[in-house]
């Protein structure tokens, strides 16, 4: 079994929701990219989506924009990112692993040579923001053949009739977008997250996890009483951008907001 | 091997010229996209719908633009007759316009208060806050700080129109920046705006609609010819950014065999010296940028490449998908201007016809340049005159050390 799919099968035994940090890899330099993932799941996560940077982050706030370029300007790329992965594997071998990012990379590497690479580092599974599944028809099964998920995003605006096209290519999980807006936007609204999660749930037996938004412990413990699982993304990376001239005080930074979010989420 | 015909069919149902093309975006437009591609579909072939748009072209534009014969020029180049199709008479003074027209009818089909864009030369965006003016539409046009530094008399016309121009920092500060920062805006403010892109490129279904918008010019430019020539032209020549007025050119004679067609992309500093904006001259690979797959400038880890050239409008490391398609199957030849090519041209023609090109379309002159004197004097050019040049004044005047 996939780990993802393994991870979220024991969450459900435990009755717990699933905590799923992201970063942008190669941010602020690459050797750090993996004492942080650890450090991440010392802190309590159970997924970890390590973003791909990208020159032109269409989907991304501010913030993560300038992870890109940070992570950029010492030329972080796929390639770095598996063998980040692999050193990762090394210790943890059971904390799934997801990459995402834009597509041009995959497509300047190719598909077949990018899934190959990923599997064989320890990948579980992709998500790439600007690949609505109707463009997936080649990319898709490359990742199935080699046993890595294709996990798809869901939106405030995507119709039922969307929503149950996505779930059927969907794999992992589906990622919902709690807000319209990019990475890294204000407030999310509970209420509004659970009426739209509720018919997702008739559509698909996807684990829904909601991303967008998710800034501390009170949010992700309100967001974790209607969905299998909470994304943070952006709040993380602030910490990163906030101490890129002292480093070694990032880890424990990511460690103490990660942490109060896991307490919220299993008090 | 595609059929010229065959490319008259394009896109197919999903928005794909081929392998190009697509809608790559994020999920939450996916459904923005939808509605729009209904809406357009809808009223594509509706007679009321295209009974406005061509009289807001005759009394708003001012279409149709004269086919102007430049003697003089044709004489000193000694070689074909070139004949310029004059989108610089347009109404705000490029081809740009022809789009926002059609584009605004469909923002006020969608009931939608707002309009965003993005421009790089300024053009579009003037367009674009020009239609707005005229519709009572809230306007916002997103453009690179470098672009605004260098097009500042289009960045106080549209602010005198009454549109909010936003400077983007971010990348390399020109058109691709100002692209990625009005997508933004406009997954945050989906359901009160409408985004007018500029070019032939973006998310299915707009490099079909701003093709079919910009055909315009290339279906009077056909009946001009067979009027005023007396028969087809031997050669089509446009600029290319990201396509549009090579594409409402060219459109409409893609299945005239004898008819050359020549899309001329910014040389910058030499395609050979990888300075320029060329991916389809410099062989640039295949990528996904800005919802469609095409030829894009990008590096060995695919990340997007900076561009160079003296035009702001051509500033792009991408092309329209249906250029790409239209490149591999041969139908049009893609070459390449440099920026000291250009400025040559934008003089010369200044100098000997009266008229004073943008420079984006100079590109298109720089050509005609090389080509003209390889034809016999019988034989005839037609090139795109997308855009005047008044808002390059300031451009060239400080090449000639001259502060205005
Ligand atoms: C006068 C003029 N011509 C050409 C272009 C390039 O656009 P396209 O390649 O879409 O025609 C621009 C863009 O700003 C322009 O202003």
């Amino acid at each position: 079994m996939n780990r993802i799919d393994q991870r979220f099968a024991t969450l459900k035994a435990q009755g717990r929701t699933a905590l799923i940090p992201y970063l942008t890899a190669g941010d602020p330099a690459p050797e750090y990219t993996v004492g942080f993932m650890h450090a991440l799941v010392e802190a309590g996560a159970d997924i970890i989506e390590l973003g791909v940077p990208f020159s032109d982050p269409m989907a991304d706030g501010p913030v993560i924009q300038k992870a890109c370029e940070r992570a950029l300007k010492h030329g972080t790329r796929l390639t770095h990112l598996f063998a980040m992965v692999r050193e990762f594997r090394e210790q943890d071998t059971e904390t799934p692993v997801v990459l995402m990012g834009y597509l041009n990379p995959i497509e300047r590497m190719g598909y077949e040579a990018f899934a190959d690479q990923a599997q064989a580092a320890g990948v579980d599974g992709v998500l790439t923001v600007d690949m609505p599944p109707e463009e997936a028809d080649e990319f898709g099964p490359v990742l199935k053949a080699r046993g890595l998920q294709s996990i798809f995003l869901v939106a405030p605006t995507t119709s039922d009739a969307r929503a149950g096209t996505i779930s059927a290519h969907g794999e992992g999980y589906l990622y919902y977008v709690s807000l319209k807006g990019v990475t890294g936007a204000a407030t999310l609204n509970v209420d509004e997250i659970d009426a739209h999660l509720a018919p997702l749930r008739k559509l698909s037996d996807l684990p829904l996890c909601v991303g967008f938004g998710i800034r501390d412990g009170a949010t992700a413990a309100a967001v974790g009483k209607v969905a299998e699982g909470v994304i943070v993304g952006s709040v993380l990376v602030g910490q990163i951008a906030a101490c890129v001239d002292d480093p070694a005080a990032i880890a424990p930074r990511l460690k103490d907001i990660l942490g109060e979010m896991r307490q919220a989420l299993d008090a | 091997m595609t059929k010229f015909s065959d490319l008259t069919r394009m896109p197919d149902a999903r928005g794909h010229f081929g392998p190009y093309g697509g809608r790559f975006v994020s999920e939450t437009l996916s459904f923005a996209l939808e509605e729009l591609e209904e809406t357009y579909m809808a009223l594509r072939d509706d007679p009321d719908f295209q009974a406005e748009f061509d009289h807001d072209l005759a009394h708003y534009v001012g279409r149709p633009s004269p086919l102007y014969h430049a003697e003089r020029w044709s004489r000193e180049l000694g070689g074909a007759q070139i004949w310029l199709k004059r989108e610089d008479l347009n109404h705000t003074g490029a081809h740009k316009v022809n789009n926002t027209i059609g584009q605004a009818l469909l923002a006020k089909k969608s009931g939608k208060p707002r309009v965003i864009a993005e421009t790089g030369a300024g053009q579009h965006g003037v367009a674009t806050a020009t239609v707005a003016a005229r519709l009572g539409l809230e306007c916002a046009i997103y453009m690179g700080a470098e672009d605004v530094e260098r097009q500042k008399l289009n960045v106080y016309r549209m602010q005198l129109l009454g549109a909010t121009v936003i400077p983007v920092e971010s990348g390399s500060r020109t058109l691709k920046d100002a692209m990625n920062e009005a997508l933004r805006d406009w997954v945050t403010n989906v359901d009160t705006t409408f985004y007018i892109i500029g070019t032939v490129a973006g998310p299915h279904p707009y490099p079909m609609l701003v093709r079919d918008f910009n055909a315009v010019a290339g279906r009077e430019a056909r009946e001009q010819s067979l009027k005023q020539i007396g028969r087809l032209p031997d050669a089509l020549i446009a600029c290319v950014g990201g396509g549009s007025n090579a594409l409402g050119l060219f459109y409409p004679f893609v299945e005239d065999e004898g008819v050359a067609m020549y899309g001329v992309e910014a040389g910058g500093d030499g395609v050979e010296t990888g300075r320029h904006a060329a991916p389809l001259t410099g062989n640039a690979p295949r990528g996904v940028l800005h919802g469609n797959r095409t030829y894009l400038m990008s590096d060995e880890g695919g990340q997007v490449s900076d561009t160079h050239s003296i035009s702001a409008g051509l500033d792009y490391p991408g092309v329209g998908p249906e250029h790409a398609l239209w490149k591999d199957v041969g139908r049009v030849s893609y070459v390449a201007a440099n920026d000291k090519e250009v400025l040559e041209a934008f003089r010369e023609l200044t100098h000997v016809e009266g008229i004073m090109p943008a420079l984006e379309s100079a590109h298109a002159l720089a050509y005609a340049k090389v080509l003209a004197p390889t034809m016999r004097p019988d034989q005839h050019i037609v090139v795109n005159l997308s855009g005047r040049g008044d808002k390059d004044i300031l451009t060239v005047a400080k090449l000639d050390g001259i502060e205005i």
